[in-house]
């Protein structure tokens, strides 16, 4: 096989620092501020920067920077930063600030992370992250962002999976569209004050370098096919994840790697690109011209319970089936975390009683997801606050529907509108789906990527989550990113940038960038094959579910990178894009992208095949417990993987070793 | 089937046989981006009650239906090509005064301000708001008082938007104007066609909030 000439190159070495500041654990963030380099007011006014995304990452990022004083031009593909696919997030976000007298603490939602994490994320950056969760709830707060109270009048808090305490803030199954939505105020201030200028329909199509520093950035106007030239003394890549690799994901349509990837491609070194979340809560793939699959928050497995009949190959309905005869398999396996395992674990479950046949509905390949002993649990609760002696079943129904519907609604709504079934009188039918993405760009504790003045934020960077994320953690990264980690580490860098002037866009470096990203366009055009893009995207996508998704193994990766390199060939050769590209051509933009997903997909591979342990999402059939659980393998594997891309098809890997300074790694347990 | 499905089955089609595909905006398919924007058979995002065109599903149709599908239509939202128009506007009406002025930094701690549950879930209710601008292309006078209504009682209903409250208001109708979206008659289409169900009070507020600020500040 043509893989197996293919040497990977690796280093075990400090080759790259991560700049993590000396001393305890708890201390480093603080004696950070305390020394760090600071730009004056005058100066800041001098300093453009760019920021691309307009996520919780990027819109956090773009405004906080613009209410310092620097000036920043905030990029994003959608029609308006608001539309960002942060907007989207459902359940909440997490803060350590023990309002619920629960035990928790900054050491706990660190330890938790860091955990749920199986340990491979670390250990500075996700202390940092728990350190300034409580910040952003206050910030949010401040911004108007209604969370959901109690009747006192102060802020409700929820659980989510792999945690003990009740830490997660919510607005009802909205919370990431309200914060992106404070966060997205807060930048339109800026804007109207101007110290923000958006372009909007831009895509970021190159990073340019001068003299070995990120100076700028070639965008492409989505309307007018223009290339545009803009410099900037620092470029923030807030670009979000690469989920739709996979073709079939919860991500937006338009969520895509390509600026992350141009970025690996100029010097960036990419980190654990096989660490891929697999949410287990979402509706069922039900036909070939499906174009995404869509995400029931988490959350609903604080009160919902996840069961498939004791019987294999059941064909009554789920209402038929009496208690005795369903299998809650998680209560079963699981009995100290229940329904609320992390989301690898109950993922994994969930596929290992579908394989095992004993999946439901049309195509097997699903789980219940039942609300009927909360409906009944709320319901004598609230006939109990309002005085309703022995009430009959019917009330209490009636009651426990109010709760639920209170607490899930817009999700129950969104659940019957997909599928045509009332999930309030059936249990709602779910299935694993591509949902977050762990790995992305290395970044130093600087948020810093391998190439100077390059910075990554949120989802896009690899840095907090190791190889399992846990629930309402995503927005807690972005934000903690954006509002309060880069507005210190940019500072830091640019205070020795100001000695240098602003460079011309007529400068050479431009030119040839430019020109380069015009080739790639003419090259793309010029194929006039037969297929569309989403034909070349599904065949992708169903190679990466099928051997780099929920189970993976050496063969199955080896065989994957074959035929990715076989369909990127393909690609090239017999695309289709109609139209120009002098004017908006969405097939010309998706063609860009999935250009990148298929060189991204074989490295994904790639880092799946080195790493012959199982941890967090990444599962290696070879590397499991007798139980079938995820089993790591510390001695060999404790370090990020962060590849160097050397020409498509061939990278270099580099190792960053893992040192934990407080906590012991132990195999995670959840039973 | 959802209907933007259909709409990716026709453009496959369209494509394969050499045509140019139809261009539409939409993005996250699950109802909250608010990019989406069809006017189906009359009514913006189609048939179905407090629905996004991304979730509207082939089951609401019968076999050899016509459909009819055009954009939003209103001054203030250029068409830009086929199924797209231009919604920039509403980014500035933000941009007037849709927003607290707060920096980030150190703020109080979130539990030293508590707010009383019911307006704290008004407030999420009209926060609900995804700006899609369903409103705008219902309402026969093209106005955007439903949306710049649910931004104004958001933050009126909310003790940290107190402190702005009069100059908001004004500032973001007078940018409404400048836009070109029209004025309100209450005829209640936005209410009815809103996605999210985004209650027309909020325009009375919005209204309430308008005159208490023209009738007590000397600056208006």
């Amino acid at each position: 096989m043509q893989y197996d000439h293919i040497i990977i190159t690796t280093f075990y070495s400090m080759a790259f620092d991560s700049k993590v500041p000396k001393g305890p654990l708890e201390n480093k963030w603080t004696e950070y501020k305390d020394h760090c380099k600071l730009v004056n007011p005058a100066n800041k006014r001098k300093l453009e920067i760019i920021v691309i995304g307009t996520g919780l990452a990027g819109a956090s990022a773009a405004a906080s920077l613009g209410e310092m004083g620097y000036k920043v031009k905030s990029f994003c593909f959608q029609d308006s930063p608001r539309r960002a696919h942060s907007i989207a997030a459902q359940g909440g976000i997490n803060a350590a600030k023990n309002y619920q007298n629960d035990g928790d603490s900054v050491f706990r939602l660190f330890y938790d992370t860091l955990k749920g994490g199986d340990y491979r994320s670390r250990d500075s950056n996700v202390y940092r992250l728990a350190e300034v969760s409580a910040n952003i709830i206050d910030q949010c707060v401040a911004q108007g962002v209604p969370f959901a109270r109690e009747y006192g009048g102060l802020l409700s808090n929820r659980s989510f999976g792999g945690v003990q305490v009740q830490r997660t803030f919510y607005a009802a199954g909205q919370t990431g569209q309200q914060l992106l939505l404070g966060a997205y105020s807060a930048l339109e201030r800026q804007v109207a004050l101007g110290n923000v200028q958006v372009y909007d329909r831009h895509e970021m199509q190159e990073v340019v370098h001068i003299d070995g520093k990120a100076r700028g950035i070639i965008a492409r106007n989505m309307m007018t096919g223009e290339l545009e030239r803009h410099f900037g003394y620092a470029v923030l890549i807030c670009s979000g994840g690469y989920g739709n690799v996979y073709f079939l994901s919860t991500n937006a349509m338009g969520s895509n790697v390509t600026a992350a990837w141009k970025a690996h491609k100029q010097g960036a070194y990419f980190a654990n690109p096989c660490m891929t979340q697999i949410h287990p809560t979402c509706i069922p793939v039900t036909g070939d011209h499906q174009s995404k699959l869509t995400l029931m928050s988490e959350s609903l497995r604080n009160d919902g319970r996840i069961w498939v009949p004791k019987q294999k190959d059941d064909k009554r309905k789920a209402n038929q089936i009496p208690e005795q005869e369903r299998d809650y398999y998680l209560e079963r396996r699981y009995p100290a975390f229940g329904n609320l395992v992390p989301r690898d674990v109950a993922s994994r479950a969930a596929k290992e009683r579908c394989d095992a046949g004993y999946g439901v509905g049309t195509t097997k390949q699903a789980v219940y997801l039942d609300f009927t002993e909360a409906i009944n649990r709320y319901g004598k609760i609230e006939c109990g606050k309002h005085g309703i002696d022995n009430p009959s079943a019917e009330i209490i129904r009636h009651h426990g529907l109010e709760v639920v519907k209170e607490k899930y609604g817009n999700l129950f709504d969104m659940y019957e509108k997909i599928t045509g079934e009332n999930p309030y009188e059936v249990p709602m039918r779910i299935y694993p789906a591509i949902h977050y993405t762990m790995g992305g760009l290395w970044v130093d504790y600087e948020l810093m990527t391998s190439v100077q003045g390059l910075y990554c934020l949120g989802e896009a960077n690899y840095s907090d989550h190791g190889a399992n994320r846990l629930g309402a953690s995503a927005l807690m990264q972005g934000l903690a990113d954006g509002y309060f980690v880069i507005p210190y580490t940019l500072g830091n860098y640019l205070a020795g940038e100001i000695y240098h002037k602003p460079i011309s866009t007529d400068h050479e470096a431009f030119a040839t960038a430019e020109k380069q990203v015009a080739q790639r366009i003419a090259k793309l055009m010029g194929i006039k094959g037969k297929h569309s893009v989403d034909h070349f995207h599904k065949r992708l996508g169903k190679i990466m579910w099928e051997y780099c998704g929920m189970a993976r193994n050496e063969a199955g990766l080896k065989q994957a990178i074959q035929e990715i390199r076989e369909l990127r060939a393909e690609f090239w050769q017999d695309l289709r894009i109609p139209g120009s590209d002098k004017e908006y051509n969405p097939e010309l933009d998706k063609a860009g992208r999935v250009a990148d997903f298929l060189e991204l997909g074989e490295l994904m591979c790639l880092d799946a095949l080195d790493r012959a342990e199982s941890c967090g999402g990444h599962f290696r059939e070879e590397s499991q417990t007798p139980e079938g659980e995820a089993l790591r393998n510390d001695e060999k594997f404790m370090y990020v993987s962060a590849w160097e891309f050397k020409s498509v098809g061939e990278w270099e890997l580099h190792k960053e070793p893992l040192i934990f300074e407080k906590i012991q790694p132990t195999q995670r347990n959840y039973k | 089937m959802s209907f933007l499905e259909m709409f990716d089955v026709l453009n496959e089609r369209l494509i394969e046989e050499g045509e140019d595909p139809i261009a539409f905006d939409h993005d996250c398919r699950e109802g909250i981006c608010g990019a989406c924007s069809m006017v189906i058979d009359g009514k913006p995002h189609g048939p179905w009650a407090q629905n996004t065109t991304c979730q509207l599903h082939m089951r609401a149709f019968q076999d050899g239906d016509t459909i009819i599908v055009e954009p939003w239509r209103a001054k203030a939202f250029p068409v830009v090509k086929d199924l797209m128009v231009d919604r920039s506007a509403f980014d500035r009406v933000i941009q007037a005064g849709g927003y607290i002025s707060v920096n980030t930094g150190n703020p109080a701690d979130a539990n030293a301000i508590p707010i009383d549950k019911k307006s704290a879930d008004d407030a999420f209710a009209a926060a609900a708001c995804i700006g899609c601008g369903a409103c705008v292309a219902a309402c026969k006078n093209s106005s955007a008082m439903l949306f710049a209504g649910a931004k104004v009682s958001q933050l009126a209903l909310l003790p940290q938007g107190d402190p702005e409250r009069k100059t908001r208001v004004i500032e973001m109708v007078a940018q409404m104007d400048k836009e070109g979206f029209g004025s309100c008659t209450a005829t209640g289409a936005c209410e009815a066609t809103c996605p999210k169900g985004i209650s027309i009070t909020n325009i009375a507020r919005l209204n309430k909030e308008y005159m208490r600020a023209i009738l007590s500040s000397e600056e208006a």
